[in-house]
């Protein structure tokens, strides 16, 4: 397509022909109404102006008789810029006046007509044209009065010239303006493509022009950055994702398979046999466990999960999961505590207790109090106080906040965003066993619940916080209901 | 505890497209002891399980030519009441409550262990065939109340937990079944994830303690690479 082609076939462009078609035509007919009624104008003058004088002679005749009309139109005649005057016998023989000739058959008929006409004491030899009107006389004498309509046709001339003017005018006007917005709208599109083009081909870090004018182009082109800066980031948290699985299941995968070889190679007895498949099972379980995790996660980051939502006491969620963790806290020397306050929201219940689980398996694990480094009179006064867990659920204005805080080493302001994020396992974790996702699904379900995981400090120690939009407007009888309940002692 | 014939032989069928794996659980059952029938397909496997009397139907959900959700519609439809157990890759929490909605009566998602399914598939058919709403349960000399909540060995009473008393009951319902982690975190807590942690274990060595601790004879034994299972050692 040629440049020009491209221009034509723009929006803009062809938007700006039917505006000078219909502007030419407004012109047209602005001018046109104006010519008729200044023609109206003009003729109405000039017949009151003869009909006037028709009478004023047609009196004189009467009264004066024809030497005192012949005076009178004499005396008319001279005066400059004089209408025209004829009186003729009835013969037809001009006998006063300042007509030097008519076209043929005028006084023939009496009322009015536009003629061609000549003066008497005209130089030149082209003819004038005029209204008269030709009046009968007693005794068969004829009286013609007209004037000149020479005005009336420079007018017309005047008006037909602004017509062909405007005309152009608006024609180039309207032609420019309209390839002056369309090669902007063009360039600007162009620019777009370009840029979409380049993103298309696999450059997702490309952003379209957005200009300062903030038009409906910029708005666009604003949101399609936006757009654009949400695909780039999924992109990439897919990408780190496959990297993270080809790594994370590969190392299981690898170990599973080094195991077995070896077993092959080495083992001699029933016993060592048996031992090595125990362990590839052990490992396969670990494998189909991180494999859920991720599943799990991807769903509820997809909003899958939404279609199972109920409204729930967030309340009975942490004492369940209090009542499934507390003898296992108990025999790692840990205590575990729960303080539950109604709060009702709507949601996954059982996505939800799975985070909040994943909380407290991370409190135990990871929230033990390193005395070595953290001496007793640094923080909380007794030991027992420093091994001791928290879970919480209350209602903090609109949100609903499920917490679990431990006593132990916590986790560096720095580190807090990148302990979210999948296969993560800070340093001091590496030991423990785990698949680093446990705090990426618990993020991931708040995200689903419109709500999100935050982690601080809690001096000494770490306060992870489920926070979630709470249940509105059947909020109160649910909590009503929660209330009448009698609570369980914890 | 209520003398059901487990030594008669229980009848299976596996409708499973997956050849290999379909060969490995036939050959599984039989090691076993239970016969099992094979079907291939959906239609196939519907005509089977209507035709025979099937103790438990093991039923994959993704099948060639009618998908397992509504082979199980159709079956139930025509008022048959086989325990049916849904194996399928789909493993989250909806797709089973929506396959226990079709009519499965539990759900194991893929890759299971051989364990935890001859476990479930055990409970399934001994629910069918013996109606174990009992008001008192009894496995040797240890007794649980159903009614009253009330736990006796011997002559001594127990005192339990809410929530250990549930795990017992359990336990003493599948008496003589071994009963893996999954199960009593599915049946006692209602939770559906699997916790990194043996969770489990800690609560079953605490009811141990309580039920077992002081006696001759230990009742709650632990089944190695499956999970638990009470039962009266003499019998």
């Amino acid at each position: 397509m040629t440049a020009f082609g491209k221009l034509i076939r723009t929006t803009a462009f062809r938007l700006t022909l039917v505006y000078l078609f219909l502007f030419a035509l407004f012109a047209a007919s602005l001018l046109a109404f104006f010519a008729w009624n200044t023609r109206r104008l003009i003729t109405e003058q000039i017949t009151a102006t003869v009909n006037a004088e028709t009478s004023e002679i047609s009196d004189t005749f009467a009264r004066r008789g024809l030497r005192g009309l012949v005076l009178a139109i004499e005396n008319r005649a001279l005066r400059p810029g004089a209408n025209l005057y004829l009186v003729t016998t009835p013969a037809g023989q001009a006998i006063a006046g300042n007509v030097g000739s008519l076209a043929p058959g005028v006084m023939a008929t009496t009322g009015w007509s536009e003629t061609a006409y000549r003066r008497l004491d005209d130089q030149d030899s082209t003819d004038h044209y005029a209204l008269v009107r030709v009046t009968e006389l007693s005794g068969g004498f004829r009286l013609l009065i007209g004037r000149d309509l020479e005005e009336r046709r420079r007018l017309f001339g005047i008006v037909a010239k602004a017509a062909q003017w405007s005309l152009l005018i608006v024609i180039v006007l309207g032609l420019g303006g309209g390839i002056f917005v369309a090669r902007r709208v063009l360039h600007r599109i162009d620019a777009m493509t370009g840029t979409t083009q380049r993103i298309m081909a696999g450059d997702l870090s490309g952003r379209l022009p957005v200009g300062r004018s903030g038009d409906e182009l910029d708005r666009l082109a604003l949101n399609l950055n936006a757009m654009l800066e949400r695909i780039e980031a999924l992109m990439m948290g897919l990408k780190e994702v496959s990297d993270n699985i080809a790594h994370d299941l590969k190392t299981p995968l690898t170990r599973l398979r080094n195991r077995a070889e070896e077993a092959l190679a080495k083992s001699r007895t029933e016993a060592e046999y048996r031992s090595a498949l125990e362990r590839t099972i052990d490992e396969s379980d670990g494998l189909i466990r991180t494999f859920n995790a991720l599943l799990m996660i991807a769903r509820a980051e997809s909003g899958q999960a939404r279609g199972n939502m109920d409204d729930f006491d967030a309340a009975d969620v942490a004492r369940g999961i209090h009542e499934l963790y507390e003898p296992f806290a108990e025999e790692d020397g840990m205590t575990l505590h729960v303080k539950a306050e109604p709060a009702p929201l709507h949601g996954n219940r059982e996505l939800i207790s799975q985070a909040l689980a994943n909380l407290v398996e991370n409190a135990i694990k990871y929230g033990k109090p390193d005395l070595a480094v953290q001496p007793l009179n640094a923080g909380a006064a007794t030991e027992a106080e420093r091994k001791t867990i928290l879970i919480e659920a209350k209602r903090a204005g609109d949100r609903i906040l499920l917490s679990v805080t431990d006593r132990g080493p916590g986790i560096p302001v720095g580190d807090r965003k990148h302990a979210i994020e999948r296969f993560v396992r800070l340093e001091a974790s590496r030991t423990q066993p785990g698949s680093g996702l446990g705090l990426s699904l618990a993020s991931a379900v708040a995200t689903l619940h419109g709500g999100d995981l935050r982690l601080d400090d809690a001096h000494p120690g770490l306060i992870a916080t489920l926070a979630i939009p709470a249940l509105s407007g059947s909020s109160d009888r649910l909590a009503a209901q929660t209330q009448d309940m009698p609570q369980k002692a914890a | 505890m209520t003398a059901i014939a487990t030594d008669t032989q229980m009848r299976l069928l596996i409708i499973e497209d997956d050849r290999e794996s379909a060969d490995y659980l036939v050959k599984a059952f039989r090691e076993v002891g239970y016969v099992a029938d094979l079907a291939a397909d959906g239609e196939e496997g519907l005509a089977l399980a209507e035709g025979n009397d099937y103790d438990v139907l093991v039923v994959d959900r993704m099948l060639p030519k009618r998908d397992g959700l509504s082979l199980i519609g159709a079956l139930r439809e025509k008022g048959n009441r086989t325990p049916v157990l849904i194996l399928s890759a789909l493993g989250q929490v909806d797709d089973r409550i929506k396959g226990l909605r079709a009519g499965g009566d539990d759900y194991l998602p893929k890759p299971y262990s051989f364990a935890e399914l001859l476990a479930r598939i055990e409970v399934l058919s001994r629910r069918r065939s013996g109606p174990a709403e009992d008001t008192t349960y009894r496995v040797g000399d240890l007794e649980l109340d159903r009614l009253s909540h009330r736990v006796t060995r011997g002559k001594e009473e127990l005192t339990l937990q809410p929530r250990e008393f549930r795990l017992l009951e359990y336990l003493m319902k599948h008496a003589g079944q071994v009963v893996t982690r999954t199960m009593l975190l599915e049946n006692v807590w209602d939770y559906h994830f699997d916790p990194q942690t043996n969770v489990i274990d800690v609560h079953i060595s605490r009811l141990r303690s309580k039920i077992d601790k002081g006696f001759d004879r230990p009742l709650l034994h632990t089944i190695r690479g499956a999970g638990y299972m009470i039962r009266d050692g003499l019998r």
